[in-house]
């Protein structure tokens, strides 16, 4: 099968085969990053540009290493070095890049379709590495990856995400990528960070993390932000650990014996996760972050690698 | 100077419906009839619909201050293409319309231009901040038809109930923008499913019904005339409903695209269908629609709303709320007659006698009257293409879009100001 999209923008508009193609391009890629030597020389000659107009420290060093190790010229624009802070619009900006010939554009913005809007004007590649509270592809891609790995199969597993799914494009994104896969995926959370009509998307939503993990094969733990408390979404940190928060008795008294723990970082130990379970045996987030640069260099690989048919765009 | 309009189907809805003539001289309808003799030039109207002017009463015209987007000239030009004759002009220029200097500013503007006549709104409060009561006397006086602090809402519950008392001394509405602010915070559509699968922060219907409560409230405690902005959803439709039937004296609005469109316009980030009040939910239309039919809502208007690409070639929440709609709102109104939502009188009904009278101005044809008259083609096919707007803005959501009728002649004062009859005006 050959890679024909110009962009990759959220799950949503991926196909099954496109997301299999991705995962087992992926799989490959893994092995380069565990040479002696980390380089082939795939994208040698290709300008990649990471231009985060949001923080990012985690996502941003994936992208640059995957870059590397394909031998791509690689470089990154911040929001505070780039021409907005003088002024210049987002398009704008974006089209001066492309001007320089830049191949691929790596995005993350706070402003959800951000990317969209780049992709509809721009040749280049644009690939979103998280846009507001709207998706974040790549880490959905490195979440299955990871599970993927460890069982095998995503087909009917039954797939826990637990915390604000209002606010996370992370939860939006392992959504659509987990239940196009064939997985159950249940939400869980206080009723104030569950975004309605979030059911439309093919999930189940519980309010006690107890019955959520129950039986779960994977439970997803997302960050909880301080900052919401000002949007009333939460009373304390503390009440929030008691009820939502992922503890070794919880872990002992309701999940599966092989249960896999995962957290998209950056973790907010003692909060959504106790630090002995984000240490513990079950966990693979460190795992998720080694399999985002062999994620991230499949999708630099496959928008840019030559197997794109030049004719369909 | 005499001009007879002749052959048309006159429609001045609790006045006149049949196929007349209708003289003018001096600026003046002179004597509607059948078979009047021909003036100096002749109208042929035979198979089209004849009405008295329409009237748009919620317009953003943007000068003074941002004249990029849109000019009282360019605004009246959108106006008259569009078959309106008078628009009412929102205050919330740069400065705000809360003095009568700039209310004579905006009327002497509109009189240089030269085409649809503009009725200006002033602010409630100085600078629709909230604060402070405006000069309703002076502003009456250099020609304010009625107080709106429009695009904000009156926070103050106080501050709103004696606008409305003081209103009342002048015998002017209030238009109220009815929006919860904290309940908006940084939402950017309508809440719900659409909102979570794009992620963006959702509005919910609640955010506009509460203020509508809370506005009929205070009017059946002043008994001040008071008509709701922009209606966007079911509940605020059976509030004012309800409303009216206990005796309210409350009037509501709605604009086309709150009836033809859904938030389901949104989902490829479209900015130029971004707006305040957004979009919202197929059964929120629903309920738009059967408030027009049922009378709740009595006036169709366009909340025009122009911006530049600066403000809507952005990212989606950091776009602009608004919509342009002069040039598309009687085609668009239209499409309820076709569907048989209203019938054709009250569809004028909604854009013209019910529009005067919430004002508490003249309007209609008799004989008497300054010749304020549209003539519609309900058979006219055309495809809006916004290049082609004489409105200095494009934000429509509407371009491309295949329409069936249309305003073809606009006269104001008896000036014919607007005329794609193709033709068929002629010596006699």
């Amino acid at each position: 099968m050959q890679f024909v999209k110009k962009d990759i923008l959220d799950m949503a508009s991926l196909s099954v085969e496109e997301i299999s193609l991705i995962l087992d391009t992926a799989d490959r890629m893994k092995e380069i990053s565990e040479r002696p030597v980390k380089k082939v020389p795939t994208l040698r000659g290709r300008t990649i540009v990471l231009f985060f107009y949001e923080a990012s420290t985690r996502t941003r060093t994936s992208f640059d290493i995957a870059a590397k190790r394909l031998s791509a010229d690689s470089i990154s624009i911040s929001a505070s070095t780039s021409s907005m802070v003088k002024g210049e619009t987002l398009i704008d900006t974006a089209r001066n890049i492309e001007a320089m010939n830049a191949d691929v554009i790596v995005m993350r913005h706070s402003s959800s379709g951000a990317p969209h809007m780049l992709a509809k004007r721009l040749k280049a590649s644009v690939i979103n590495a998280g846009d507001g509270t709207h998706a974040h592809p790549s880490q959905a891609l490195l979440d299955m990856m990871t599970v993927r790995e460890n069982k095998g199969t995503l087909r009917d597993l039954r797939i826990a995400i637990i915390g604000d799914i209002s606010h996370s494009r992370v939860a939006r994104s392992d959504i659509a990528g987990f239940t196009k896969m064939g997985a159950d995926v249940v939400l869980a959370g206080p009723p104030t960070m569950i975004p309605r009509g979030i059911e439309t998307l093919g999930v189940s939503v519980v309010h006690n993390i107890d019955n959520a993990i129950h039986g779960a094969d994977v439970i997803m733990m997302l960050r909880i932000q301080k900052e919401r408390q000002k949007g009333f979404l939460f009373s304390t940190e503390r009440e929030y650990a008691r009820v939502f928060g992922l503890s070794k008795e919880r872990l002992r008294k309701h999940a599966k014996d092989d249960v896999l723990i995962m957290h998209p970082g950056p973790v907010n130990r003692g909060v959504e996760i106790s630090p002995d379970v984000a240490d513990g045996p079950y966990s693979v987030i460190l795992d998720q972050v080694t399999n985002g640069v062999a994620v991230r260099m499949a999708l630099l690989y496959l928008v840019s690698g030559g197997v794109r048919n030049a004719s369909s765009d | 100077m005499q001009v007879l309009i002749r052959g048309g189907r006159v429609i001045d809805p609790g006045n006149l419906d049949g196929i007349m003539d209708i003289l003018i001289e001096n600026g003046k309808i002179i004597e509607i009839g059948s078979k009047l003799e021909a003036g100096d030039s002749v109208i042929h109207a035979a198979g089209k619909i004849v009405t008295p002017g329409l009237i748009d009463m919620h317009v953003h015209l943007r000068e003074p201050g941002h004249e990029y987007k849109e000019t009282i000239e360019t605004g009246c030009q959108a106006a008259i293409h569009g078959g309106l004759t008078a628009v009412c002009a929102m205050p919330n220029t740069d400065p705000v319309n809360d003095n009568g200097q700039i209310t004579e500013y905006i009327i002497k503007k509109a009189r240089e231009a030269n085409a649809a006549r503009v009725w200006p709104v002033a602010a409630i409060s100085r600078g629709t901040e909230g604060k402070v009561l405006c000069e309703y006397g002076e502003l009456k006086e250099a020609g304010a038809v009625a107080l709106s602090d429009d695009g904000h809402p009156v926070v103050n519950s106080q501050l709103m109930r004696r606008a409305m008392e003081y209103a009342k001394g002048f015998d002017l509405p209030i238009i109220s923008h009815c929006e919860e602010l904290d309940l908006v915070a940084n939402g950017a559509m309508n809440e719900g499913a659409l909102a979570t699968q794009m992620g963006l922060p959702g509005i919910p219907n609640a955010a506009e019904s509460i203020m509508v409560m809370r506005d009929i409230a205070l009017c059946e405690l002043t008994r001040a005339r008071l008509h709701i902005a922009h209606v966007s959803t079911a509940e605020s439709v059976q509030a004012i409903r309800e409303a009216k039937k206990r005796g309210v004296p409350v009037t509501a609005e709605t604009a086309p695209h709150y009836f033809t469109l859904t938030e389901d316009a949104v989902a490829e980030y479209d900015t130029n269908a971004k707006m305040n009040p957004p979009l919202r939910s197929h059964s929120d239309r629903e309920a738009v629609l059967e408030g027009l039919a049922d009378g709740t809502l009595d006036a169709i208007v366009t909340d025009h709303a122009p911006h530049s690409s600066l403000e809507k070639d952005v990212e989606f929440d950091r776009a602009a709320n608004g919509i342009i709609g002069l040039e598309t709102s009687l085609s668009l109104s239209l499409t309820l007659v076709e569907k048989g939502v209203l019938t054709i009188t009250q569809l004028i009904e909604k854009m013209a006698t019910n529009p005067a009278r919430i004002l508490g101005l003249e309007n209609g044809l008799k004989v008497g009257r300054p010749a304020d008259i549209t003539i519609i083609d309900l058979a006219r096919l055309w495809v809006v293409n916004a290049d082609d707007f004489r409105s200095r803005s494009r934000n429509t959501p509407f371009n491309g879009w295949n329409m069936k009728g249309k305003a073809v002649l606009t006269m104001t004062d008896g000036n014919i100001v607007f005329d794609d009859l193709v033709c068929q005006v002629g010596e006699v």
